[in-house]
């Protein structure tokens, strides 16, 4: 079975994040030959004297006539110990929402700073947004140590200031880790640099391939989306009804009592269908069809649970990421898009803004601007069955949609995630 | 909480396949009017392999659309006829003659008709009123694809704007759109042309004879093996020679190029792929040549 890491990267601009990707392809041989005569070529175009791997992947007219990144790039390569599926996101401050979309199913995500310049607003910006998205680990790339003569003391400096603020934010030590690199000329990316001997940790590719991957817990209650309703009618399956859906956490066992939400109806599972045959079990991630004991009205947009009850409620307390250029206003009537539901909701409330920077909230603001992050109060026109995000990913997630241009404004995450969000003086805001 | 502890984690494989299932349910919960674009090529029959899937025990749901350059090879025909048959779907053709034929198109000087796809795809999809239109582009083919969001709206005259691409979070997919805009939806983005051909052995999934060794009557042009065909042949100097080669890509027969292979099973094109050191649009198709961003242009003009 092969091992799979979803990683993503995220820097200022100029940290060299491109590069630090091309490198990683080159390095572990997953550029084919045909694309890298093209870096050759276009490199040259441009008067360089040895390729540019950023080349690789910024792959729009406008990113390279530039030369930076502007939206996330998705790449796919492997070694002999794991496949990875590499998010690279922008480090411009106008497209952290790009970031957003990079990190949101990221297991490890590696952040980027210029030795020269050390760790900067949009470090900290990024290193909060990831915080809040649970991605569980964080790696720090120090690149351009050649540019500050491979100096150990350079490193340790920033990687302390790092540590603290990663910390500060509920990381715990064991989950992040800070490698002095050279994108550039290849230190440390993948092979052992002989520039940098006081550095005993592991290369960046040594980590990525050894460092232990989440995965969903496996006593996580059962929770089933249900995406669509199976009726063939056909002579074959004349009353065949089953619900589709793909299982978002825990797993079920044929016989299982469930209960369908947000009706509240109890029920028992009859059937695991897949077109391979009956399934005695399924777990978190798989695609199936689920056959129940009772004929229920059931609909896209319901969800299937056992086990612990989720919260249903109509009244949310939740944190935004917020995405789109026109600012958020308490009052705003907009659509909520949750599970495989979509309702209409109003933002009640902003009750705190979060600052990124102090790691402090400040109370009631009146907006939220872009990539801004905040605590809200969301009314919505039906209760919906959620869970808190720290516990689920996918029942604790929601998107906040423009219901005039259907543009997505904002991530919407259930509860507080982030410890700093988590004051009891947010939870009731007092007249 | 009665969590027994067996392990039923997915491999690599089958999550990708739970994925595009997962992606396949979302479009038909969503939308009205979905299609599925079907060239008779490899990934765009893994595409329909994996709806059959989605919706099993019931049929596909929605119909296919072939967009014609005229420029076939017989065997995908023959395969594409067939599958449908099997299928009991909805053939949608836009023939590219037809707009040729009506003066909508002009033939362009060098012959090449795949560019030519992009005004009768829009054109029909605009006919049919189908507002999600399923491809089989993956992100590993080519830079700009890599840019681009599993659900990607397009505009009412059919364009990718790369700088106004949505926020896509989790699995939560926003195919909301105005009247007279799409959304593009790419089941297939995250995997990989090794990944297909695991699949397709996986699943036994039948491909049309080209993709395997055989011999046939080709010439060589732009470092390419270009076979004869109602597009044109060999010009002046250039030999007819026969050659045993499979096909990586199958697109419109005047400029996709075969490679020289004798990999005749499934698990020699694996082995094969596996070691190639040359990507598949790299190595067959002479469109991707024309520019550096060759694939961008096109997909703002509305391409698949």
């Amino acid at each position: 079975m092969t091992d799979l890491l979803r990683l993503a990267t995220a820097g200022s601009v100029d940290d060299g994040k491109s590069t630090l990707v091309g490198r990683l392809l080159y390095d572990t041989k997953s550029v084919l030959a045909d694309q890298l005569d093209a870096v050759h070529r276009a490199s040259a175009d441009r008067g360089l004297a040895g390729p540019d791997l950023s080349l690789l992947v910024d792959g729009l007219r406008s990113e390279r006539e530039q030369g930076i990144t502007i939206d996330v790039a998705y790449r796919y390569f492997a070694t002999a110990r794991r496949k990875f599926v590499l998010a690279d996101t922008p480090g411009h401050v106008q497209y952290t929402r790009n970031t957003v979309t990079g990190a949101s199913t990221a297991q490890l995500a590696i952040l980027l700073v210029d030795a020269r310049k050390g760790v900067v607003e949009q470090t900290r910006r990024h290193a909060a947004v990831l915080a809040l998205l649970g991605v569980p680990r964080l790696v720090l790339a120090v690149n351009k140590i050649d540019l500050v003569g491979y100096d150990e003391q350079t490193f340790t400096v920033i990687a302390k200031e790092f540590t603290a603020h990663a910390t500060a934010l509920g990381y715990p030590e064991r989950a992040l880790l800070s490698v002095p690199l050279s994108a550039l000329h290849g230190d440390n990316v993948v092979d052992r640099s002989a520039n940098t001997p006081w550095w005993s940790g592991p290369t960046l590719l040594e980590h990525l391939e050894t460092v232990p991957v989440k995965v969903d817990p496996h006593d996580a209650p059962f929770r089933f989306p249900v995406q669509y309703v199976i009726r063939p009618r056909t002579p074959e399956h004349p009353d065949y009804r089953g619900y589709a859906g793909q299982v978002a956490a825990g797993g079920v066992r044929e016989g299982d009592e469930v209960t369908v939400w947000p009706g509240g109806q109890r029920t028992r599972v009859v059937g695991i269908d897949t077109p391979h045959g009956r399934l005695p079990e399924v777990r978190s991630g798989r695609s199936v069809t689920l056959l129940l004991a009772d004929d229920l009205d059931i609909t896209r947009g319901d969800l299937i649970t056992a086990h612990t009850a989720p919260q249903l409620s109509d009244e949310l307390s939740a944190t935004l990421c917020w995405l789109a250029e026109k600012p958020l206003r308490p009052g705003a009537r907009v659509l909520v898009k949750h599970g495989t539901r979509t309702v209409q909701a109003i933002v009640t409330e902003l009750t705190a803004r979060f600052d990124e920077q102090k790691l402090s909230t400040s109370d009631t603001p009146e907006q939220l601007g872009l990539n801004e992050i905040g605590r809200v109060r969301v009314r919505t026109a039906e209760p919906l069955p959620v869970d808190p995000y720290r516990l689920n990913r996918r029942t604790g997630s929601f998107l906040v949609i423009d219901a005039a241009n259907g543009d997505t404004l904002a991530a919407g995450l259930v509860g507080a995630p982030l410890p700093v969000l988590d004051a009891d003086d947010l939870v009731s805001p007092g007249p | 909480m009665t969590a027994t502890q067996t392990t039923d984690a997915l491999d690599h494989l089958e999550a990708l396949e739970s994925e595009a299932i997962h992606i396949f349910r979302e479009v038909a919960g969503e939308f009205d009017r979905p299609v599925i674009l079907f060239s008779g090529g490899k990934d765009s029959t893994v595409l329909v392999h994996l709806a059959r899937k989605a919706f099993w025990p019931a049929p596909v749901p929605f119909p296919l659309l072939h967009v014609d350059t005229g420029h076939n090879f017989d065997e995908v025909l023959r395969f594409r006829d067939d599958l449908v048959e099997r299928l009991g779907a909805r053939l949608v053709v836009a023939r590219v003659q037809d707009w040729i034929d009506d003066g909508r198109l002009t033939e362009r000087p060098d012959n090449t008709r795949n560019p030519l796809q992009t005004v009768p795809l829009l054109d029909t999809i605009s006919e049919h009123r189908f507002d999600a239109v399923f491809g089989g582009g993956r992100r590993d083919e080519e830079r700009a694809r890599a840019k681009e969001r599993i659900f990607s709206l397009r505009n009412a005259f059919g364009q990718w704007d790369p700088r106004r691409q949505r926020p896509e979070l989790w699995n939560l997919y926003n195919g909301r759109h105005r009247a007279g805009e799409h959304v593009r939806v790419f089941p297939l983005s995250n995997w990989t042309e090794l990944d297909i051909w695991n699949y397709i052995a996986r699943e036994d999934i039948a491909l049309p004879s080209i993709y395997y060794a055989h011999e046939r009557e080709v010439f060589r042009r732009d470092g390419m093996w270009l076979s004869s065909g109602p597009w044109g042949g060999p010009r002046d100097g250039e030999d007819v020679v026969t050659r045993t080669v499979r096909y990586r890509t199958v697109g419109d027969g005047s400029c996709t190029g075969a490679v020289e292979s004798d990999a005749a099973t499934i698990e020699q094109v694996i082995a094969e792929v596996a070691a190639s050191r040359l990507t598949e649009r790299g190595a067959t198709r002479a469109d991707d040549r024309l520019s550096e961003a060759a694939m961008e242009d096109r997909k703002r003009e509305g391409y698949f």
